[in-house]
């Protein structure tokens, strides 16, 4: 009953724009304004335009299901028996990160360093003031106020709460057994904010509160970001670079389905809290055109749309990754055992 | 039986009656699609909730988790946000609405009357979407520093000021979201006031000041009483929304699962939860639990709505 709904709703965005040969596509809000801007770039080149609804990861897993779009896409990878499940095969396209911002007065960014299982403490609502020891072990020489801690999450399902969730599952095991990691969860403590822009606020209205945000979000909102301790033992702070390198040194050659989460990965430089945004298209191509139409447009995206992407505080996958992905296309993407599309 | 007489309208000239007959299957047509369409979204509602239903049963109403890692659902802590919220609002805007009304049709110059009854239709015509973005910017840090901080500061956390008081102070609650649903719904309210104390007749009322009754003595002795069936219907009607809404409360009620435990506690309702989750809710069990709160939310909206029609015929007598 609810797929055909889905289709319903689905079939009622496409009729609207079936024109042109355009791509269709559902999913991710957090990964829109880049296919929105790569959209535009690859229409002035080539005349094919996409078609992105912006509905949300698990809108956008629902509508590949249904058939209603060329692809879906979610910040959040299926794992790899549910690909094979549903004959599903994905990628990722751009990299983000989740930061932890916070509001104490006299704090300069970054200046304040957690670790992951800390992090978790102070979620887990064990930790209730910023002078308390474990903070204070932590960042010697800085002077934490005596206030209570606010914790601030994402009120509505996210990708930025699964790899949030994810990380203090990996790190904090108390909060893996009790809470867990999803796109929303049953929240220890706290109050929870709509969106980016609903935890940011809610943050920086009242003192002590620490919640956590996009970093495309925390950047363009300066916002007092903490340090955190990668997988390493180093303190990094939240810079493109550092998702870079978390990116790159993923294993992406034993990862089966790409079911992989950037998250604690060992370079000294990588960011912890780092994930990728994910496309998903069915294997078998029932309409290999436009199959091959999706695949040319993320070609372009991932030759020519690293700098809009960066330009909107996005970080593009390393290139050996890109190579790699793209040679995996011809194999996977198929329509009667033939390539849909081959990537130069 | 309805169909002959359908067939063979009364009093129609000669020459016009299939017109009549076209006319009378069109209005059946439009009401029986309105009908229709409700069974379906209630049907289609259940149908979707069933799964929910059937996994949590009666403790899907009584149980305040609310774990999508575990899958278990209760919606509890949703269903008594949405009514305290609703109800608190109603509180508020009620005598506010009335005030506005009776100043607008009693005292008010007559030049200003008309411009001022204008701006409370377009008050009730804002986006929600603006009253959420207005109390979460605006109202919370406002309310969190001038009414949250003195009383966090002068009462201690165990009398009962502060316990009934107590909470985050950033604004988010149920009491500010109360006060923005109340500022949604009574704009509304205003307008349908006036016009229903407009509909008594000025003899009536002239007759009263007449016996020399004050204004106060008019409206409450005169007015109200004339117009009291009407009143019970805008009041619910006003609940029916502020139980429905969903942005503007999303915003700024703190979005937290489980029973609030004070008036300055976050909370969540029905509607705000449906809107927080949906989108990204991928697991069927999520998505069926999402469903079956919308479909309580359809059956608390028509028994207020019933109880309304009972307050009327009660009312009647």
């Amino acid at each position: 009953m609810f797929k055909t709904f889905v289709a319903a709703i689905g079939g009622l965005a496409i009729a609207s724009t079936a024109a042109a040969a355009d791509i269709s596509g559902a999913g991710a809000t957090f990964p829109a304004p880049v296919y929105a801007k790569w959209a535009e770039a690859y229409k002035a080149q080539t005349g094919v335009g996409l078609n992105y609804q912006a509905i949300g990861s698990g809108g956008g897993i629902k509508q590949i299901k249904a058939k209603t779009v060329d692809f879906g896409a979610s910040d959040k990878p299926l794992k790899p028996d549910e690909l094979a499940a549903a004959g599903l095969y994905q990628f990722p396209t751009v990299v983000g990160g989740v930061v932890p911002v916070m509001n104490l007065p006299g704090v300069a960014p970054g200046q304040i360093k957690l670790s992951g299982a800390l992090l978790g403490d102070i979620f887990l609502g064990k930790v209730t003031k910023w002078n308390a020891p474990e903070i204070a072990a932590l960042n010697k020489g800085v002077p934490l106020p005596n206030l209570p801690i606010t914790v601030v999450h994402r009120s509505d399902g996210s990708g930025t709460s699964f790899l949030f969730t994810s990380y203090l599952a990996m790190k904090n095991a108390e909060w893996g057994s009790k809470v867990g990691a999803s796109d929303s969860v049953q929240w220890p403590t706290g109050l929870g904010g709509k969106g980016n822009d609903g935890v940011s606020a809610f943050v920086k209205q009242t003192a002590g509160a620490i919640g956590y945000v996009e970093y495309a979000y925390a950047k363009q909102n300066h916002s007092t970001f903490a340090s955190m301790q990668n997988k390493a033992g180093k303190f990094v702070q939240p810079t493109a670079a550092a998702f870079g390198a978390a990116a790159a040194s993923a294993p992406w050659l034993k990862s089966p389905g790409n079911y992989i989460l950037l998250l604690d990965q060992p370079s000294a430089s990588a960011w912890p809290i780092t994930g990728a945004t994910f496309i998903l298209m069915y294997r078998n191509q029932e309409n290999p055109a436009n199959g091959a139409q999706v695949l040319k447009f993320f070609e372009w995206g991932y030759n020519k749309g690293d700098a809009l992407a960066a330009s909107l505080d996005y970080v593009p996958l390393p290139a050996n990754v890109k190579g790699l992905l793209k040679k995996q296309w011809a194999k996977s993407i198929t329509a009667g055992g033939k390539p849909v599309y081959v990537a130069k | 039986m309805a169909t002959t007489e359908l067939a063979s309208p009364k009093g129609a000239p000669p020459g016009h009656a299939l017109g009549e007959v076209i006319f009378r299957y069109a209005c059946l047509g439009a009401a029986t699609f309105l009908l229709a369409a409700l069974g379906g979204v209630v049907v289609s509602l259940f149908i979707g909730g069933l799964p929910a239903f059937r996994e949590f049963g009666f403790g899907f109403l009584t149980s305040t988790t609310w774990n999508p890692v575990n899958e278990v659902y209760g919606a509890a802590g949703p269903i008594v946000g949405t009514l305290i919220t609703s109800f608190l609002s109603l509180l508020v805007a009620l005598p506010l609405a009335l005030g506005v009304s009776v100043f607008l049709v009693e005292f008010c110059p007559p030049r200003l009357s008309r411009p001022i009854a204008i701006a409370v239709e377009l008050l009730a015509g804002i986006p929600s979407i603006v009253y959420g973005m207005w109390g979460l910017f605006v109202l919370a840090p406002w309310f969190a520093k001038h009414v949250q901080m003195p009383i966090a500061m002068d009462f201690a956390p165990d009398s009962l000021v502060g316990k009934i008081f107590s909470g985050t102070p950033n604004g988010a609650n149920i009491f500010t979201a109360s006060l923005i649903l109340a500022i949604m719904i009574l704009p509304y309210m205003a307008a349908v006031f006036r016009e229903l104390f407009l509909t008594v007749p000025p003899q009536v009322r002239e007759a009263a000041y007449g016996l020399g009754c004050t204004p106060f003595e008019v409206i409450k002795a005169v007015v109200i009483p004339y117009v009291r069936r009407g009143m019970i219907g805008v009041i619910m009607l006003g609940l029916g929304r502020a139980l429905g809404e969903t942005m503007a409360v999303t915003f700024i009620i703190g979005n937290s699962h489980g029973f609030p435990h004070s008036l300055f506690d976050s909370g969540s309702t029905i509607a705000s939860t449906v809107a927080n989750e949906f989108a990204e809710a991928t697991s069927d069990m999520h998505t069926s639990a999402l469903i079956a709160l919308g479909f309580l939310l359809f059956v608390i909206t028509f028994i207020v709505l019933a109880v309304a029609r009972l307050l009327l015929r009660e009312a009647k007598v």
